[in-house]
């Protein structure tokens, strides 16, 4: 049998052609962004110089390799964003476990503090944590921008939980009850676990707010990655390289921890 | 299937970054030609428009509000009579000091005017006409944080605290003039010296009247911990690059009106008297 005659079936491992259409789309839309970038930039007749920056995130001296000042300000926002994680799940799992007790002046507080924390700007209660509250209690300016976040983002957090609890079926809590267990116990073992489950990815986009909006700590003096950007424009003025990669870095952090939590969820997935 | 996906997006992310960073280049030489003085000036969209579109920031007393919510200051009074001598009404842009270079070179308004000095590193941006003032920087000292400390070697040490406002040169000075000394920026003059009513800081640096105007206010919490002035800087309007038309005319203006005393009159009224006072209080 000559070989031109065999029809080979077709390969399972071709593209399909709507993923080619697809892949298209989207190289047109970016060019299109990037001609936009570049017709824009040289409208403004912007003298580029991306030649400058990598001093800023590291350089190799002769005492060896060396951070450069934004990588300094990413550590001083890892520290403050990491210590406020921390406090943000505690502040929202407290909040939301007050706003479910018997107790109404519990009630009370946690929903005071829940309404006034989410309906003003967190501009103005980091102005006046640092500006009027820390002198008073002679709190240091990094402390003060930790707990004004975790303040501000626990209100937030709580909500998140008070719905991944009330969402547990009430069978659940029933067979809790019918156990003998007391609260304690059955939030422990039963209802938490669950919850946690749930509130997973609303978290996460919590933490990676709470990560973006931490760059507002810069306005009171804080060293953080965006104060340092600001600083390093308000010498060099080299405005838009600098912007462009201080967003860059703020991008790549909030992509990494939404991909750790995403492997987290595949592990525990219910 | 899920990694030749992830593959290919980064494949094309990259193309894309190589993209818009060799569009760059051809940009830069374009924006070099552009710079040739055939292109019409400044000037002339100045006066087709009818306005002069004026960049500053609050510093007292080079521009501030009064009671009615109107522009006064030093400042004021220099834009509104260069606006006068040119034949054009006067549009005052206000803009945060820390962005006022970009916000000019992306065209937000024509010329700052606003007590900005000469330093070589904004004159890489930025052409600056001769000098229409001098301005000195002072340091304002807390009494019970640094009291009775009179040499600059007294603040220059780590346990020293100093309050600045970002993008001022009072920041490059601080970083030359104390180097050891431990700088915080802040974006405005008033939570500079809120920190130092709070006992946070030791001292603010910044341009004077301010230390001594403030040392005067609060004579129980403050004071002047040196006689004279650590700098003399020149104060120039400054605008974008390319333009000697505007320049000269711009250069050629601060000659005519010192000559005439107007501008040295204006100095004295806003910096060594006290007679405006009462329209912002």
């Amino acid at each position: 049998m000559p070989i031109d005659q065999i029809v080979k079936p077709p390969s399972p491992s071709r593209i399909p052609a709507s993923v080619l259409i697809d892949t298209a789309k989207y190289i047109a839309v970016m060019a299109a962004v990037a001609i936009l970038l570049s017709i824009g930039t040289q409208r403004l007749g912007y003298n580029w110089q991306w030649y400058r920056i990598p001093q800023y995130l590291g350089q190799f001296t002769d005492e060896g390799f060396r951070w450069g000042l934004l990588m300094q300000g990413l550590g001083v926002t890892f520290q403050i964003t990491s210590i406020s994680l921390l406090l943000m799940l505690m502040i929202g799992l407290g909040t939301a476990l007050m706003r479910m007790t018997n107790s109404w002046a519990a009630r009370g507080v946690a929903r005071c503090y829940m309404e006034i924390i989410r309906n003003t700007p967190l501009l103005i209660q980091i102005f006046f944590i640092y500006f009027v509250l820390a002198p008073i209690l002679g709190v240091s300016g990094f402390w003060s921008a930790i707990i004004a976040l975790s303040l501000f983002e626990g209100a937030y957090a709580s909500e998140i939980f008070r719905a991944g609890i009330t969402s547990i079926n009430k069978g659940q809590w029933e067979a809790a009850k019918s156990l003998g267990m007391s609260s304690a116990p059955m939030y422990r073992h039963i209802i938490l676990p669950q919850a946690i489950r749930r509130v997973l990815p609303p978290l996460t986009s919590q933490a990676v707010s709470l990560i973006k909006d931490s760059a507002l700590v810069s306005t009171v003096a804080i060293l953080d990655l965006t104060q340092q950007g600001r600083m390093i424009d308000a010498e060099t003025f080299l405005t838009f390289e600098i912007w462009f990669t201080v967003a860059a870095i703020y991008l790549v952090i909030t992509l990494i921890l939404s991909g750790i939590v995403r492997i987290l969820e595949q592990r525990f997935s219910i | 299937m899920k990694l030749v996906r992830l593959a290919t997006l980064t494949c094309l992310s990259c193309l894309l970054a190589l993209i818009i960073g060799c569009s760059q280049q051809p940009v830069q030489q374009k924006a070099g030609e552009k710079a040739a003085p055939a292109k019409t000036s400044q000037l002339d969209t100045i006066l087709k428009r009818g306005v002069i579109k004026v960049g500053f920031d609050t510093f007292k007393p080079w521009a501030m509000k009064n009671k009615n919510g109107e522009y006064i200051g030093f400042e004021i009074d220099v834009a509104k009579k260069l606006a006068e001598d040119m034949g054009v009404q006067v549009e005052f842009v206000p803009t945060k000091w820390s962005g006022i270079i970009p916000a000019l070179l992306t065209g937000k308004f024509d010329i700052i005017i606003g007590g900005m000095s000469i330093t070589p590193q904004r004159n890489l941006k930025v052409n600056f006409s001769i000098p229409y003032e001098f301005s000195g920087m002072s340091v304002v000292a807390s009494k019970k944080l640094a009291g009775g400390r009179t040499m600059a070697s007294e603040f220059n040490n780590p346990a020293t605290t100093v309050a600045v406002r970002l993008g001022t040169t009072a920041a490059e000075v601080t970083k030359n003039f104390l180097p050891k000394a431990k700088i915080l920026f802040f974006d405005e003059e008033s939570q500079t010296i809120q920190e130092l009513l709070n006992e946070r800081v030791h001292a603010v640096v910044a341009s004077n009247p301010l230390p001594m105007n403030l040392a005067k206010e609060y004579p129980d919490q403050l004071f002047l911990p040196f006689k004279e002035d650590f700098t003399r800087e020149p104060i120039s309007f400054a605008v974008k690059k390319g333009d000697p038309d505007f320049l000269n005319w711009l250069n050629n203006w601060v000659l005519y009106t010192s000559s005439k005393g107007w501008l040295q009159n204006r100095y004295e009224y806003w910096f060594y008297t006290n007679e405006w006072e009462n329209q912002i209080q």
